[in-house]
């Protein structure tokens, strides 16, 4: 199927895939070849495609996914390639973050910022 | 005296030389900058599609039309402005244009007893508003060259601040469209409450939007993508606006470095004429000098002055080849 991964500045990724993974706000959902026509909101977390030249990893910060007719695109404002990533920058964002928590367990920014570095440090590890 | 006027010219045409100089490179820098920013502003171009295609979709698929961004007002009393201008001048009428047809618009919605608001991006903006005692909500600057997509959330994270709270009831956006290198258009549109044909959310019944299956459900889908499709919007505006703020830019480097090229040709020649005058002149005194001379009879001295006269001459015009 074609897949193509668009941010607002460019598009990112556009070319034929064997799978995506992806997280909805509801839970991680996979999408093969012919799925039916769906459309979800991304959660913070990790997106992978099977491409013909091996799996690429992004960690996306929030988006959209739309699915139909064999193509699936994701539109992401905030979506980062494994190469991209700053591993130190993730690591000291996530101890700001905990702190934040720490202090105040109902602090969503917080939260969020915490799964975003999560998430950084969970697609820089894995590729 | 003469001889002070030519150097006086000749200064005139190394001022207007260096002048020439740093117009022809503005004039290049704008041109390359332009091709930088239609690249942009094409490449911008996809999420925006996809994100409409998606609300249009998702309006299809049953998703309720209740949204404020998507709630028309029953009464407008006040209307925010979003004025897209440059951080600098130099380009022209680029900026005068965008901030009269403002101007106007605001003087139009004050006839109606609506009052504004004012949200601008670019210190041109912020300089002609705050001169003229328009009141300022706020004011972004710096990145008018070439904006990024954070640049254009801060924004509109602002504007749909103003316009959630119910503050204001219309926000409108003033920006220069880039029809072409030659053309430019400013307009001043709706851009909140979102009409809902500008998203295909009324065309939508046509389309298989049913057919398609949601997670979480269409109008929590809606809700998030709304934001994004308004920050998408506002930095095709802020994309479109710098290209033409470089092309007007150009425009107006060009016709200064051809100005420049007009006038150095002109006092050039008035320089010579100058220059000619004074020889003539010069010439002119040591040849009556001379004859006045002659006419004593005193030859021996006459001949001695003559020379002499002769001599100076001939250093006077080589003197003046040189130059």
């Amino acid at each position: 199927m074609q897949v193509e991964f668009v941010s607002p500045e460019a598009v990112l990724f556009s070319g034929e895939c064997s799978q995506v993974v992806t997280r909805t706000v509801d839970g991680d959902i996979a999408f093969l070849n012919n799925h039916a026509a769906f459309i979800g909101a991304l959660d913070i977390g990790q997106a992978q495609l099977w491409a013909t030249d091996g799996v690429i990893s992004l960690a996306i910060n929030g988006g959209f996914v739309e699915v139909s007719g064999n193509a699936v695109t994701i539109l992401s404002d905030g979506a980062m390639a494994a190469g991209d990533i700053d591993l130190s920058e993730a690591e000291s964002d996530l101890t700001v973050a905990e702190e934040a928590l720490s202090s105040d367990a109902d602090d969503v920014d917080a939260a969020n910022a915490k799964k975003w570095a999560e998430t950084r440090i969970q697609v820089a590890a894995s590729s | 005296m003469a001889g002070g006027q030519e150097r006086i010219l000749r200064r005139r045409i190394s001022s207007i030389d260096a002048t020439k100089k740093i117009t022809r490179a503005m004039e290049l820098i704008a041109a390359s900058r332009i091709v930088k920013a239609q690249g942009r502003v094409r490449s911008a171009k996809p999420y925006s599609e996809k994100v409409t295609d998606v609300i249009a979709n998702l309006a299809g698929g049953g998703a309720g039309v209740d949204h404020p961004l998507l709630t028309q007002a029953d009464q407008v009393n006040r209307v925010a402005y979003v004025v897209i201008a440059a951080d600098r001048g130099l380009c022209g009428g680029y900026n005068n244009n965008v901030l009269r047809a403002v101007e106007r618009a605001i003087a139009a919605d004050q006839a109606q007893g609506r009052q504004y608001v004012l949200v601008l991006s670019g210190k041109k903006a912020a300089g002609y508003f705050s001169f003229r005692g328009y009141e300022v909500h706020a004011a972004y600057e710096g990145f008018s060259d070439q904006p990024n997509y954070s640049d254009a959330k801060t924004m509109a994270e602002s504007v749909a601040e103003l316009f959630e709270s119910g503050d204001v009831q219309q926000v409108r956006l003033a920006y220069t469209r880039f029809l072409s290198m030659g053309s430019q258009e400013v307009t001043v549109d709706q851009f909140m409450p979102l009409e809902a044909s500008e998203i295909g959310a009324d065309a939508s019944e046509n389309t298989a939007g049913g057919g398609y299956e949601f997670e979480p459900e269409p109008a929590e889908i809606l809700s998030r993508l709304l934001p994004r499709y308004v920050e998408a919007r506002l930095y095709a505006a802020l994309l479109e606006g710098s290209a033409s703020e470089h092309a007007a830019r150009q425009r107006a480097m060009k016709a200064a470095t051809d100005n420049a090229e007009d006038l150095k040709t002109n006092l050039t020649r008035i320089m010579n004429r100058a220059r000619q005058e004074t020889i003539t002149t010069e010439i002119m005194e040591i040849v009556s000098g001379s004859e006045a001379m002659s006419d004593d009879g005193d030859h021996d001295l006459d001949d001695a002055i003559t020379q002499s006269l002769e001599g100076s001459l001939a250093a006077l015009v080589s003197d003046r080849s040189d130059a």
